[in-house]
Formats: structure tokens, C-alpha cells, sequence
């Protein structure tokens, strides 16, 4: 076992630059990872608050935000309509790319791929430090928008042309919508590292009798996700490059002829629009899928582990993953259906948008059946789990009336639109977040987070998602568009102040609740209580090692696998939970895996030394 | 019982139960296999809006008039060619042969340098009739706009090539690689050639 002890003192040899700064470990990466993204997460959300700020009270005076953001305020405390917007485009952008993908892959995958696979490490432990450092730099270029001539992009985080592609079209369509496609690119190739080492891991580094079937979800779920990025971020980088020429070395793939801005006619001609909107949504779609399989797949460990109860449906659960991601990359004229398409070409698309339902609807099915007469204890991470399946629910309903191209017609653009991927994409997924932190928590930093806290932060924040983003649907219904700097502006619009001063205000609350999370996650950080191994009574690998794991893992010998992740309450067991480290001859294997093959009675041959890899 | 007892046997030591690698294959080629699946995406990303631009056009200029196809064939004969020496030098490190791989990587390496000239010798000669990015002298300015990204993207893909090929020679020469290092260089290589394939037939003659 000199792997295992060179490992060990590897880990004292190191100072602390290679240790925590330029860690090439996986658990520090992904904490790293996490850590950023939070930090991210609270810009994006003090964003969304300008947001609901201006459209609860449009024209309002805030002397206080001024301070805060001296430039995007006129004298009297006015926000500026071009701010608004930059701050809509910056909201979209940090939350999607920054948070939630950086957070849910990046932070979950790292930390937890090596851990519940029985991995010492990711299989090119470099490259992996090599794409979390590159989110800094990407963080960097991004936010320093907010400080150049014109500010941050107007255009959305869709970043159609020719607002994003003529640099006068709009003030922040100057050196600021450069910044943001450059640090874009550099997250594109942050995300390629991150991706090939995910596959690779996943597929190579399983340690014996983890079989692909014997997986858990949560790994299915980011190692689908990672193949979805490996194939859908490269489109996007593709068009990056043919819109940062367009803006800067005089190409015109995305304008089109005859454009008048500013009172002169420009001088691209030809291009063609529509083409950034085809190859952004080919990268777009299967995006929403990277933020909500990772979620998909805590939530199945975490209904498992905290309901005591085989998750219901394995295969099938794998199943619909794997058609989810397959999907994911037909659907994305959805998107486009006023844009200016063929008639026949967005019923195609909208088939293969309700086929999505389907492994939607089994998965939803599978976790409420997982439920059923399960005994659920209601930790925090629990409560959010079960707070995912409601949020996805309802955004999910919403998803089917918006895959119709005669319905989305009349709600494309409006607040139903943001109603809907707020619930099923943004909630959902940053449920997925919160239940996931509460529970690998303590293996993460080897304490408890408070419970009493927890659950509170849980109320306060379903209880404000749904207040907030609920009457976003009747807002759009009533045809109140988004991105607009003012609806009141409009006469037909003037009757909806009271409700959108109530989401605000519902959204202010939102935003407050999120104070006892990052007070808790902090104390918790110093002061909780110290972790056993195993608080939850959990199956999966990563429970079976240290609170937090050493370096290398798992000690000398790399741990051996004999059954599935979800033997709960087994009949005649002594415990209600038997980890996958058990052999069948201990207690008899319960649940099925997908190669049933697997499934038997009798005793392993102990691990043998030298059969592990570095 | 006896028969679950076999049948575990075989799981732990099946290609995908774990503990093993399912295609055999070390990591470092498996994630060379993976990027190169990433990086098709984006050639069909280039491809695909080239393809899309010049059909919403309706119409674009006669390649004929414009290019030197006997110039460019030449290149693509060389390219390929170079694929061909590059098999040779994998073939020879996995036998062991070692005097064969080092010239026959250098044999590579002519082969792309010689399609890089070819290539800086056409975008001079188109550069010098008046092609720019923004506008040409047959009309259509996406015609060159999409000629320069594309051929460049693939040019700096074989920069990129000629110098691993340098480094791999290198290291072959100092024994520090495995041949299976060789045969992930080649991998890139063969690549890169046959996206130049797509992209000789999309451009040039269709």
C-alpha cells in the first residue's frame, strides 16, 4: 500500500498554497468551487433585488442603493433605465453560468464523483485545479463590465444580436458585452476541463463491484450532466467566436443588412440573426438540463437516505436521465417559436418538448412513490428535497402549456415565461443546492449544521418562492412583458402596480431569509457540532470514510462493493440502512440494481492489495 | 447459491464492475477520445453557420474563379500523407521498433509544416486579390468571413499538432513516454485530418 501512505504524507509535505490555494485534491476543489459560487450567488441576488426594486416602484427613489452602485443611479437616486437593464443581463448570467452550474457541477460533481465511486481522486487531478482557476479570472472579466465605459451588456443573458453585436446598439453593448462574451469563453473552457475529467473518472476509476448499475443517482446524474456539457458548451464557444468577430473584426455573421442605428446605416450586411439564437439554444437548452439533473439527482439520494427507503424505480429513475439528456439537445427551437420560424419546423419542436415530459413525469412519479408511507425524518436537507418536487411540479405544468407554439405565441416575452423557468429551472435547482449543502455538510467540513435554523430557512424561503414568483404567471397572463424598465409606463399595464409591489416586497423577504442560511452555514463552519461518519445511516460510499475524508480518501485499502446504494429497511436487517461496503453473506442483498447478475448471496473475496490505480 | 457466488465473481471482475478500466484503455487516451468528441462540436458549430449564412444568401461565388484547387489538393494529398507517416511512427513505438518512430514522427511534422506554408501562401494570395473579413471583391462578405475562421481555427489546430508532435518526438528521444502517449498524439493528428477533409469538401467543392 505504498499509494495509500505516499498519499498520506504527501498531504503533510504540502504547504498551505498547495494544500487549499492550488489544491489539486478534489474535495478542496469542489469546496472552492462551492465557496465562489456562493459568494456569486449573494452578487446575483443583490441584483434581482434592483430588479424588483425598480418594477415594485418604477421611478422610485433609492439614495441608499446610490451608494451602493454610484453609476447606475441618476442624482436623485433614480435607477437608469440602461442600468436596469445590465442588471437583468447580469442577474440571468451570473445566476445560470456562475451559480448554479459552477455550484451544482462543479462544487457537487468535484466533491462527490471521486467519493461515491470509491476514487482516491478525479483521474487527471491537474487539469481539474486548472478548471476551477480559471472561474476566477471568468468571475473577474465578468464583473469588471460594471466598471467600464457604458457598463455591463444590455442584451440579456441570451445576448441576441444585433443588440450584442453592434457595438453602439446600446450603451452596454460597448466594451462591456466584450468582457462578458470573453469571460464567457473562459467558463466555456473551465467547464471543458471539468467535463473530461468527469467521464474519464466515472467511467476509469470505479473501485471494484461499483458497477454502473450500482451507482447512485447522484453520480448518474453528473456524470450525464458532464457529457451534456462536453457536447453543447463547444457550439456556444463556436458562436462566442463568430459574434466577437462580427463585433470587432468587421464579419457579419449575425447582422443583417440595412440596420440604422444612431441615425446611420451600418455597414454589416448579410448575416443572419437567427443563426445566434439556433446555436445559442443548441447550447441553451441542454444548460437547463446541467443546472436541474444535478439537483434531480441529490434529491433521489437525499429522499433515499432521509425517507429510510429504497429510492423507488432505480432503473427507471437512470432510465429517464438518460433520456432527459438525449432530448435535451432536440428541443431547442422552443425557444424560437416567434422568432420567425416554419410552421411545421415548431410542431416538430414541440413534440419533442412534451416528450420531455414523459422521463420528467417518471421521475416525479418515482420520488413522490418513494415517499409513500416512507419514514421521513424532517431534517433540512429533507424539507428542500421535498420543497424541489413542488417547485418542479408546478414549473414543470407551466413547461407544458409553454411547449405549445399556439400558447407560447401569446405568452413568449412576458412574466409567465419568467414565472415558469424561475420555478422549474432557478428554485428547483437552487433547492437542489440548499438540500444538497445541508446534507453532505458535515462530510464536507466534518460539522452539523443547525437544524432549527435550517428548517426555518426552509419555510421562510418556500414559503417567499412561491410568494414571489406565483403571481409572476397571472402579471404575464395580464401580458406585462419582461426586461421592461417600466410596465407602468403602459396604460394596460398600470392596473398590476399593487401585484408587482407585492412580489418585491415578497421577493425582499426572499432575499432576507437567505441571511439565517449564510449565518448558520458560517457558525456551523466554526462552531457546530463535530461530524460522526455517518450521521444520516447512509449507504453511499462517501459515508463510510472520515468526516472529512483524509487526503487520498480512504485510507489504505480502497473500499470494495457488494450491492446497490438504497438497501433501506431491509426486512430482518439489524440496522435500517446497509452501506454498499457490506458483503451479500453479511446481510442478503434487498433491492435490484440494473444488471441483476450482480445481485447475489455469496461472499466476496477480501479486497486485494495491489489491485487499486493511483 | 454456488451459481450467485460465480455470477459475483464475474460481476467484480466484469469490463464495466468496476475496479478496471471498461475499454481497456488508460485515462489519458480515453479523455483524448472525450475532447475530441467536444472539439468536433465546435467545428460543427463553424460548419453549421457557415452552412446556414451561405444557404439564407441563396448565392455565392464560384470557387473555381477564386481558389487554387490544384494548390489545395496538393495540401490535402500532403495532409493525409502525413496521417499515413504519423500511423507509421504509433505502429512502430507500440512494437517496440524505436529507431522507426523518431524519424517518422519528423515525417509528421514536415507534413503539417508543409500544409501550414500551403495555407500561408493562399490566405496571402487571397488576402492580396482583396479578401477581408469584412468584404472581397466577388460580392458576399461572409464568402471570406467564413473562409478565414474556419481554415484558421483548423490551421491553429495543426499549429497546435506540429508542436505536440515536436514534444512527443522529444520525449520519445529522452524514453520518458509511453507508446501509448505516441498513439494519443496520433489520435489528435488523424483529427485534425479529417476535419480538414470536411472542411476542403464544404468549402472548396461543394
Amino acid at each position: 500500500m505504498a499509494v495509500a501512505h505516499g498519499a498520506v504524507h504527501e498531504e503533510h509535505r504540502l504547504g498551505f498554497i498547495r494544500r487549499y490555494i492550488f489544491s489539486q485534491d478534489h474535495k478542496i476543489i469542489g469546496i472552492q468551487y462551492m465557496m465562489t459560487s456562493l459568494f456569486m450567488a449573494a452578487v446575483g441576488g443583490v441584483l434581482a433585488m434592483l430588479i424588483r426594486m425598480e418594477l415594485g416602484w418604477p421611478g422610485g427613489h433609492w439614495g441608499v442603493a446610490r451608494w451602493l452602485f454610484p453609476g447606475g443611479f441618476s442624482s436623485d437616486g433614480v435607477l437608469k433605465p440602461d442600468f436596469y437593464l445590465a442588471v437583468v443581463t447580469m442577474h440571468g448570467s451570473i445566476m445560470i453560468f456562475f451559480v448554479l452550474t459552477t455550484a451544482l457541477s462543479g462544487g457537487f460533481g468535484n466533491f462527490l464523483i471521486p467519493l461515491t465511486i470509491g476514487a482516491r481522486d478525479m483521474a487527471f487531478p491537474f487539469l481539474n485545479m486548472l478548471s476551477y482557476w480559471l472561474y476566477p479570472p471568468a468571475i473577474v472579466v465578468l464583473l469588471s463590465s460594471f466598471f467600464v465605459a457604458g457598463g455591463a451588456p444590455n442584451s440579456g443573458w441570451t445576448a441576441y444580436p444585433p443588440l450584442s453585436a453592434l457595438r453602439n446598439a446600446a450603451p452596454g453593448s460597448g466594451l462591456g458585452q466584450t468582457l462578458w462574451l470573453v469571460s464567457l469563453a473562459i467558463l466555456i473552457v473551465s467547464f471543458l476541463f471539468g467535463s473530461l475529467n468527469y467521464i474519464t473518472t466515472v467511467l476509469q476509476l470505479r473501485t471494484r463491484g461499483m458497477s454502473m448499475g450500482r451507482m447512485p443517482l447522484v453520480t448518474w446524474a453528473q456524470f450525464t450532466t458532464a457529457i451534456l456539457m462536453l457536447l453543447s458548451f463547444p457550439v456556444l464557444f463556436a458562436a462566442v467566436v463568430m459574434l466577437l468577430f462580427d463585433r470587432h473584426l468587421g464579419t457579419s455573421f449575425f447582422v443583417p443588412s440595412g440596420l440604422v442605428v444612431g441615425g446611420q446605416l451600418v455597414t454589416h450586411q448579410g448575416g443572419n440573426p437567427l443563426l445566434w439564437q439556433h446555436l445559442f439554444w443548441f447550447l441553451g437548452h441542454p444548460e437547463v438540463y446541467v443546472l436541474i439533473l444535478p439537483p434531480m439527482g441529490i434529491v433521489s439520494e437525499i429522499l433515499a437516505v432521509h425517507g429510510r427507503k429504497p429510492i423507488f424505480g432505480y432503473k427507471a429513475m437512470v432510465a429517464s436521465i438518460c433520456a432527459i439528456a438525449f432530448l435535451s439537445f432536440l428541443v431547442w427551437g422552443h425557444h424560437m417559436i416567434v422568432s420567425g420560424m416554419n410552421p411545421l419546423v415548431g410542431t416538430a419542436f414541440m413534440v419533442t418538448t412534451l416528450a420531455i415530459a414523459i422521463p420528467s413525469a417518471i421521475k416525479t412519479f418515482n420520488w413522490v412513490a418513494t415517499l409513500w408511507r416512507a419514514r421521513i425524518h424532517f431534517t433540512p436537507a429533507m424539507l428542500f428535497a421535498i420543497g424541489f418536487v413542488s417547485l418542479f411540479i408546478t414549473g414543470g405544468l407551466t413547461g407544458i402549456f409553454l411547449g405549445s407554439p399556439a400558447v407560447d405565441t401569446y405568452f413568449h416575452d412576458t412574466f409567465f415565461i419568467v414565472a415558469h423557468f424561475h420555478f422549474v429551472m432557478a428554485s428547483a435547482a437552487l433547492f437542489g443546492l440548499f438540500g444538497g449543502l445541508y446534507h453532505w455538510f458535515p462530510k464536507m467540513f466534518g460539522r452539523m449544521m443547525d437544524e432549527r435554523l435550517g428548517k426555518m430557512h426552509f419555510w421562510l424561503t418556500f414559503v417567499g418562492i412561491y410568494a414571489t414568483f406565483f403571481p409572476m404567471h397571472f402579471l404575464g397572463m395580464a401580458g406585462e412583458p419582461r426586461r421592461y424598465y417600466s410596465p407602468q409606463m403602459y396604460d394596460f399595464l398600470r392596473g398590476l402596480a399593487g401585484l408587482n409591489m407585492f412580489v418585491s416586497v415578497a421577493a425582499f423577504g426572499l432575499g432576507l431569509a437567505q441571511l439565517i442560511f449564510i449565518y448558520n452555514f458560517l457558525r456551523s463552519l466554526f462552531r457546530g457540532p463535530k461530524a460522526e461518519r455517518n450521521p444520516w445511516h447512509a449507504n453511499t460510499l462517501e459515508w463510510q470514510t472520515e468526516s472529512p475524508p483524509p487526503h487520498g480518501n480512504w485510507g489504505a485499502i480502497l473500499p470494495t462493493v457488494h450491492r446497490w446504494p438504497y438497501d433501506y429497511s431491509v426486512p430482518d436487517a439489524m440496522d435500517d440502512f446497509i452501506p454498499q461496503t457490506v458483503p451479500a453473506a453479511a446481510v442478503p442483498v434487498a433491492g435490484g440494481a440494473l444488471d441483476d447478475g450482480l445481485q447475489g448471496g455469496a461472499v466476496d473475496e477480501p479486497p486485494v492489495a495491489g489491485s487499486e490505480r493511483t | 447459491m454456488a451459481h450467485d457466488a460465480v455470477d459475483q465473481e464475474q460481476a467484480l471482475a466484469s469490463d464495466w464492475g468496476g475496479g478496471g478500466s471498461p475499454f481497456a484503455v488508460g485515462w489519458p487516451k480515453l479523455m483524448m477520445w472525450l475532447f475530441l468528441v467536444s472539439d468536433t462540436l465546435t467545428f460543427a458549430g463553424l460548419l453549421a453557420g457557415y452552412g446556414v449564412v451561405r444557404i439564407s444568401l441563396g448565392r455565392w461565388p464560384d470557387r473555381t474563379q477564386v481558389f487554387n484547387l490544384y494548390l489545395v489538393g496538393a495540401m490535402t494529398f500532403i495532409l493525409i500523407c502525413s496521417s499515413a507517416t504519423m500511423a507509421v511512427a504509433v505502429s512502430a513505438a507500440k512494437r517496440g521498433d524505436h529507431r522507426r518512430v523518431i524519424p517518422y514522427l519528423l515525417l509528421t511534422v514536415l507534413g503539417g509544416l508543409l500544409f501550414l506554408s500551403g495555407q500561408a501562401y493562399e490566405w496571402t494570395h487571397f488576402i492580396r486579390e482583396g479578401a477581408r473579413l469584412f468584404g472581397n471583391p466577388w460580392g458576399i462578405p461572409q464568402f471570406s468571413a467564413t473562409f478565414f475562421i474556419t481554415t484558421g481555427f483548423h490551421g491553429g489546430h495543426v499549429t497546435v499538432g506540429v508542436l505536440y508532435l515536436l514534444v512527443t518526438a522529444l520525449r520519445w528521444a529522452r524514453r520518458s513516454i509511453q507508446p501509448e502517449s505516441v498513439e494519443i498524439t496520433g489520435l489528435y493528428w488523424h483529427f485534425v485530418d479529417l476535419v480538414w477533409v470536411f472542411i476542403f469538401t464544404l468549402l472548396y467543392l461543394i
